[in-house]
């Protein structure tokens, strides 16, 4: 008996390929995409109450999409040919295009959407800092230094194009990521084409929720007064995307179980076996259905501000949770079961090595030292001059 | 016998002249090489196993192993050992990948088989597919191999094997996997594994050479690949297999 494995597993399966950064990737990627998608709401669609969030979204997308590639890279066996992706990419290969789907979002969508948001403020500070910080604001105005009304009225022009060209990018970028799992045939826990569309929906749930956690945390540590009007609007398209992305999931697991192909009895086995806590105890229970009771809820009844401030921290917070919980039963639950249908192995994972415990806790922590670069570098506080 | 330098160049400059020309009309006439020499468009390799016929020694297990260097706790080919009790699950071992064979069975009134495993050799390879960087490709003698210089070790190709065939070597942190013994098998030899193989249960096999018999084998048995609902043109077929199999 080899330890940690029930059953058959075909010799080579029983350790696990991709570990928890993996698990990391599509979670982060997944905050990138939700958090634009809550920005373009108010940009595109025009839902002004979330106008408090705006440049929090664009900032907490960028913290996070720039550690997007980083637990890959720790993750490669040989991390110094990763650019091969891009001089050589395989045009078959689902992951041959991560490079480019990442760069574009990056620099088309999301430093161009900023920088032109920003743009009158950092022309304004290159002219009235000093030190290192003057230096820096000027080289962000790139040499533009035109902030006259036409000159803005064009940068917004621009920034709508941007933003709209930025919906279909962000649904590109995540859904791609659902892809890269989707279209493994030989792993029926993956292979789905709903996978794209689960994990775009799940996306804009996490970055959603995050971007409503974010905007609460800072105005209690500024201590400003939150905008209830903004809040309640987050929280209530968080709930129809959420009701969106519960439908899409229970979609799949209908199908799953009515289906009862060959690969059901094994998987459901592992459900209510090794998956049992992360998918039936965290993501379903706490991560879906209990937000997503406190959101309906607050549809439902008028609670008192404090009331439902707590409600909406509880529902955000359990929501990342759960999101994160998603992601790891999508990669790790995928790698449990035997490709024979035969048997079980399991995922021991190390504490301080490269694809360790430690590792990952680092790269989430990460984006949140970014954010705060980024809030320091450019404000998103805009509550007293309105646009 | 007096040898001058002035000569020796006479005879060299001759020779030289000689070879130009013979390499000349070689390319005017289309000449082939030497008969012996390897032409990767002649061939598209494959395997004949046939159950029946394998004893679970784990002598092929050992010999690639030997043969290819493969680290300790990885297989690049192995053997499965499966127990079959009407209506039951099938009871499926494979210590150490058969490196060491089988114990005895120990209960009766079984279907009892060995099953060798070894990569497909798919001509519609997911793992091919897959690979960000093109460094595993279907070579033009139809031999699913990886070039470790250019592999990243992202191991979406581990993933995307149906047959579990692949694995991240421990040393080069690239992924590994069965080459057909491609070093042998382009000298004309057979795979460590056929060699070894004390009761001819596994035949290497050349679909392009008429005169193979996997024609007549082909044509004379029932065969099947594994998991052929996967749809990758596998190139390793078994002879009486069972349809537990998986």
């Amino acid at each position: 008996m080899i330890p940690g494995v029930n059953g058959f597993m075909y010799p080579n399966e029983v350790e696990l390929q991709w570990s928890v950064l993996i698990v990391l990737y599509p979670y982060i990627t997944g905050l990138v995409a939700g958090a634009f998608i809550l920005a373009s709401l108010e940009r595109v669609f025009k839902v002004e109450a979330v106008r408090p969030t705006y440049r929090l979204a664009l900032l907490t997308a960028l913290a996070f999409l720039l550690v997007a590639p980083l637990p890959l890279q720790l993750h490669l066996g040989h991390p110094e040919r990763s650019f091969e992706m891009y001089l050589t990419p395989h045009t078959s290969s689902a992951m041959a295009m991560f490079g480019f789907v990442y760069l574009w979002y990056l620099t088309v969508v999301l430093l161009l959407e900023i920088w032109l948001e920003y743009r009158a403020e950092i022309v304004g500070l290159a002219q009235t800092t000093t030190g290192i910080r003057r230096l820096i604001y000027r080289a962000l105005t790139l040499g533009s230094y035109n902030v006259s009304p036409e000159a803005r009225r064009i940068d917004d022009k621009v920034g709508y194009a941007v933003t709209v060209i930025g919906i279909p990018s962000a649904f590109l970028l995540h859904g791609y990521v659902g892809f890269i799992f989707g279209s493994v045939k030989a792993n029926p826990w993956w292979s789905s084409p709903l996978m794209p569309i689960v994990f775009l929906f799940s996306a804009m749930v996490s970055g959603i929720a995050a971007v409503m956690v974010l905007y609460v945390v800072c105005s209690k540590l500024r201590k400003v007064p939150i905008d209830m009007r903004c809040l309640d609007t987050i929280a209530r398209y968080l709930f129809y995307t959420f009701v969106i992305d519960f439908t899409l999931e229970m979609l799949d697991l209908v199908h799953r179980t009515y289906e009862a192909d060959e690969s059901f009895r094994s998987l459901d086995f592992m459900v209510h076996t090794r998956l049992w806590f992360s998918q039936v105890i965290l993501q379903i229970m706490l991560g879906t259905l209990v937000p997503l009771a406190i959101l309906a809820a607050n549809q439902l009844w008028r609670f008192s501000v404090g009331v439902r401030k707590a409600m909406y921290m509880t529902a955000g917070g359990l929501t990342l949770i759960g999101i994160f919980a998603m992601r790891w039963n999508v990669v790790i639950g995928g790698q449990l079961f035997s490709k024979s249908f035969l048997g079980y192995t399991s995922y021991k994972m190390e504490l301080v090595t490269r694809e360790g415990l430690l590792s990952a806790i680092a790269l989430m922590i990460l984006p949140f030292v970014i954010f705060l670069v980024l809030i320091k570098l450019l404000p998103p506080w805009q509550e007293e001059k309105p646009r | 016998m007096d040898f001058s330098r002035r000569d020796l160049f006479k005879a060299g400059g001759k020779l030289l002249v000689l070879a130009s020309v013979g390499a000349t009309l070689e390319q005017i006439t289309g000449a082939e090489p030497a008969s012996d020499a390897y032409k990767m468009a002649d061939h598209w390799w494959g395997m004949i196993i046939d159950i029946d016929h394998c004893i679970g020694c784990g002598n092929c297990v050992r010999a690639c192993s030997r043969e290819n260097g493969v680290p300790h706790g990885y297989f690049r080919t192995w053997v499965e050992r499966y127990q079959i009790e009407e209506g039951k699950q099938p009871r499926v071992d494979s210590p150490d990948g058969a490196m060491e064979g089988f114990p005895p069975n120990t209960r009766e009134r079984l279907k009892s088989f060995f099953v060798p495993k070894l990569c497909n050799q798919c001509a519609a390879s997911p793992c091919v597919q897959v690979c960000p960087v093109g460094a595993t490709f279907v070579s033009p003698d139809g031999v699913v191999l990886v070039d470790d210089t250019y592999c990243l070790g992202c191991r979406y190709c581990v993933q995307a094997c149906p047959y579990g065939c692949r694995y991240l070597h421990p040393q080069k942190q690239t992924v590994d996997k069965c080459t057909l013994c491609y070093h042998r098998i382009t000298k004309g030899l057979t795979t460590a594994c056929c060699e070894s193989c004390p009761t001819g249960a596994r035949l290497l096999v050349d679909f392009k050479n008429p005169k193979d018999p996997v024609h007549e084998i082909l044509r004379n048995n029932k065969v099947e690949v594994l998991k052929p609902y996967m749809a990758t043109q596998a190139k390793v077929y078994y002879k009486n297999l069972d349809g537990a199999v998986r």
